[in-house]
C-alpha cells in the first residue's frame, strides 16, 4: 500500500515535469518567460556551482532560523506567563485579537524606515509573523489541560511551578508543536519576502536580481530551491514532532493490551 | 483521625444553585477502612473532594489529625475513577510514581527509587516501572494509580470509585489488593463506591448517604471477620443480611425517605433488617440479584 502510494507520487511528480518539458517546447507558452524544466535544470546547476548563491541561501537561513527561534521562545514564554497569571489572559486578549490579523508584510515600510536592509529588517518581519502562530497554539493547547490530571497533581501537593512543568507543559506540547510547524512553514515565506522587496541579502534578493537581469531560468531555478527549503522544513518539523510526542495518542498509534 | 463537621457545598453558577451536600458528619478513625455509599449522583466525589482539600466547602469543616484541611494536606493520597486520566500519558510507570515524591522535602534520590519499587511491588506491577501507562490494562494501570500513592506514604488514602471502570474479575482482584494493603501498612482508608456488595466487603464500616442535598442516611458497622475471601465471604449468612440491610437503606434513600431510627449512630442491623425507613419490605422481591 505504502509502495504503491510513493508510486503513485512519483508518477504524478514525473508527469508534471514532462508537462513542464513539453508545452514550452510545443510554443504553448512563451519560453522566455516558461522555459522548459530542462532549461531550469541546467540553471540550477550553474546556481549550485556559485558561492554566491550559498552565501544567500545561507543568509536565507539565517534570518529563518534566528528568526523561528526569537518567535517560539517568546511565543511559548508569553503564552505560559498569559495563562499562569489570573486575569492577564483577559486583559491582553483583545490586544492580540488586533494585533495578530495585521499582516506581517504590512508592516514592511516600518521595518526599512528602522533597519533598512538590515538582517534586523528581515528579523522583525520574521518574528512578528511566526509569534502570533505559537502563542495562539500555546493558548490553545494550555486551556487543553486534562481537570482530573490537573487534580491529581494538585492532590500530591504540586506547586505551581511544578504543575506547569510536568502538567501544563506535555499537555500543551501537541499543541505547541503544531504551532512550530505553521510558524516555521510562515517564517520562511516572510524572510524571502522581506529579501524580495527589501533586499536585504538573501535567496528573495537574488531572486530580485534574477528577474531585473532577464536571467529567467535562473530565477526559476532560484524558485524551485525556496520550494525544496519549504518541503525540507515541513519534513524536519513533523519528524520533531512525531519524536517530542511518541506518547502521544495521535502517534503512538493502536497499542495492544 | 479525620473529622467531617457539619459540611455543605452549595454550588452556584449561571443562576442556577445546587445544594449539592446538606450537613454532612461523621469521623473516621484512625487505621480505620470506611466505604462510603450512596445513590449514584449524591454527592459523594463532592464530599471527598472537599475532603481532600480540592474543593472549598460553602460551609463546615474538614479535619486531619486535629488540623483543618484547607488545601491538599501532606498525608493524603488520592485515587481517582479516571485512571486513565489521572496518569500522565507522557511519563512512564516509574516516573508517574515517583514525581508526587519528588515534592516532597528531605527524599533523596535513593530512597525515592526505593519507595517507588516497593510501591509497585506491592500492587504486583514491579516489572512494570519502564512501561508506559496506556500499554498496561485498565486494571493494571489502576494498579499503578494505587501505587502511587502508596509511594507517597499517606496516613490517609482517599479512593473516590476507583474500580467502577474495570471488569468484574479485575475488580475483585483489586479489592482484595485494598484489603491485604490496608493491613499490611496499616493505613486509614476511605473508599467511596455505588457498589452495594464492594463496600460490603470490603468496608469495616459502611457510611450510607442519603440522595442529593446529602446528608448521612446511616452508619454501619461490618461485623465480618478480619480475613475476608471473596467466595467464602460473600456466602455467610451475615453478608447477605448486611448487604440486604445496606440495599434497603440506599433505596430508602432515592426515595426520600426518612433514614432508619438510629440513623447517624450506629444502627442496629439485626432489629432493622426487612425494614426500610420504618417500613416493612418485602425483602426477597427487593433483593438485588447475586454477583
Amino acid at each position: 500500500m505504502r509502495g504503491e502510494n510513493a508510486a503513485l507520487g512519483a508518477a504524478g511528480l514525473a508527469g508534471f515535469l514532462v508537462l513542464g518539458e513539453v508545452i514550452p517546447r510545443l510554443g504553448l507558452v512563451k519560453q522566455e518567460y516558461f522555459p522548459p524544466v530542462s532549461r531550469i535544470a541546467e540553471a540550477l546547476g550553474v546556481e549550485v556551482g556559485d558561492p554566491a548563491f550559498w552565501t544567500a541561501l545561507g543568509d536565507t537561513l539565517t534570518g529563518w532560523a534566528l528568526g523561528l527561534t526569537i518567535a517560539v521562545v517568546a511565543g511559548i514564554v508569553v503564552g505560559v506567563l498569559l495563562s499562569v497569571v489570573p486575569y492577564l489572559r483577559e486583559a491582553t486578549a483583545s490586544t492580540i485579537e488586533f494585533l495578530r490579523p495585521i499582516p506581517s508584510v504590512a508592516l514592511i515600510p516600518l521595518a526599512v524606515l528602522l533597519y533598512g536592509t538590515e538582517l534586523r529588517s528581515v528579523l522583525l518581519l520574521v518574528v512578528y509573523a511566526a509569534f502570533w502562530q505559537v502563542l495562539l497554539q500555546v493558548l490553545y493547547g494550555v486551556r487543553d489541560v486534562d481537570p482530573v490530571a490537573e487534580e491529581t497533581a494538585r492532590s500530591y501537593g504540586l506547586g505551581t511551578w511544578a504543575r506547569v512543568r510536568h502538567v501544563m507543559w506535555p499537555s500543551a506540547l501537541p499543541y505547541v508543536m503544531t504551532g512550530v510547524r505553521l510558524a516555521a512553514a510562515v517564517a520562511l515565506i516572510l524572510a524571502i519576502t522581506a529579501e524580495l522587496v527589501i533586499g536585504a541579502p538573501g535567496l528573495g534578493a537574488r531572486i530580485a536580481v534574477a528577474q531585473t537581469s532577464q536571467a529567467v531560468p535562473e530565477m526559476y531555478a532560484l524558485v524551485v530551491v525556496t520550494g525544496l527549503l519549504g518541503l525540507l522544513i515541513n519534513i524536519g518539523a513533523r519528524t520533531v514532532e512525531r519524536h517530542a510526542l511518541a506518547w502521544h495518542q495521535s502517534v503512538r498509534g493502536e497499542v495492544t493490551v | 483521625m479525620l473529622d467531617v463537621r457539619g459540611l455543605r457545598k452549595v454550588y452556584e453558577g449561571s443562576g442556577r444553585r445546587t445544594e449539592a451536600v446538606r450537613d454532612l458528619t461523621f469521623t473516621v478513625e484512625a487505621g480505620e477502612l470506611v466505604c462510603l455509599v450512596g445513590p449514584s449522583g449524591c454527592g459523594k466525589t463532592t464530599l471527598l473532594k472537599c475532603m481532600s482539600g480540592l474543593l472549598a466547602p460553602t460551609s463546615g469543616e474538614v479535619t486531619l489529625g486535629g488540623r483543618k484541611v484547607d488545601g491538599p494536606p501532606p498525608g493524603m493520597a488520592f485515587v481517582f475513577q479516571e485512571y486513565g486520566r489521572s496518569l500522565f500519558p507522557w511519563m512512564r510507570v516509574g516516573a508517574n510514581v515517583e514525581l508526587p515524591l519528588k515534592q516532597k522535602k528531605g527524599l533523596g534520590a535513593a530512597r525515592r527509587k526505593e519507595l517507588v519499587a516497593d510501591a509497585l511491588e506491592s500492587v504486583g506491577l514491579a516489572d512494570a516501572a519502564g512501561a508506559y501507562p496506556w500499554q498496561l490494562s485498565g486494571g493494571m494501570q489502576q494498579r499503578v494509580a494505587i501505587a502511587r500513592a502508596l509511594a507517597y506514604e499517606p496516613d490517609v488514602l482517599l479512593m473516590d470509585e476507583p474500580f467502577a471502570a474495570v471488569d468484574a474479575q479485575t475488580r475483585a482482584d483489586l479489592e482484595d489488593l485494598v484489603r491485604r494493603l490496608w493491613q499490611e501498612r496499616s493505613m486509614t482508608v476511605l473508599f467511596v463506591t455505588h457498589d452495594i456488595d464492594e463496600a460490603v466487603y470490603l468496608g469495616e464500616r459502611v457510611i450510607v448517604l442519603s440522595k442529593s442535598p446529602t446528608v448521612v442516611q446511616e452508619q454501619l458497622k461490618v461485623d465480618l471477620p478480619r480475613e475476608r475471601d471473596q467466595l467464602t465471604t460473600r456466602v455467610t449468612p451475615r453478608f447477605a443480611e448486611l448487604r440486604t440491610h445496606v440495599y434497603e437503606q440506599i433505596q430508602a434513600a432515592k426515595r426520600g425517605a426518612v433514614a432508619a431510627p438510629g440513623a447517624g449512630e450506629e444502627a442496629e442491623v439485626a432489629k432493622a433488617v426487612g425494614t426500610a425507613g420504618g417500613v416493612p419490605v418485602d425483602v426477597r422481591k427487593d433483593m438485588p440479584p447475586l454477583r
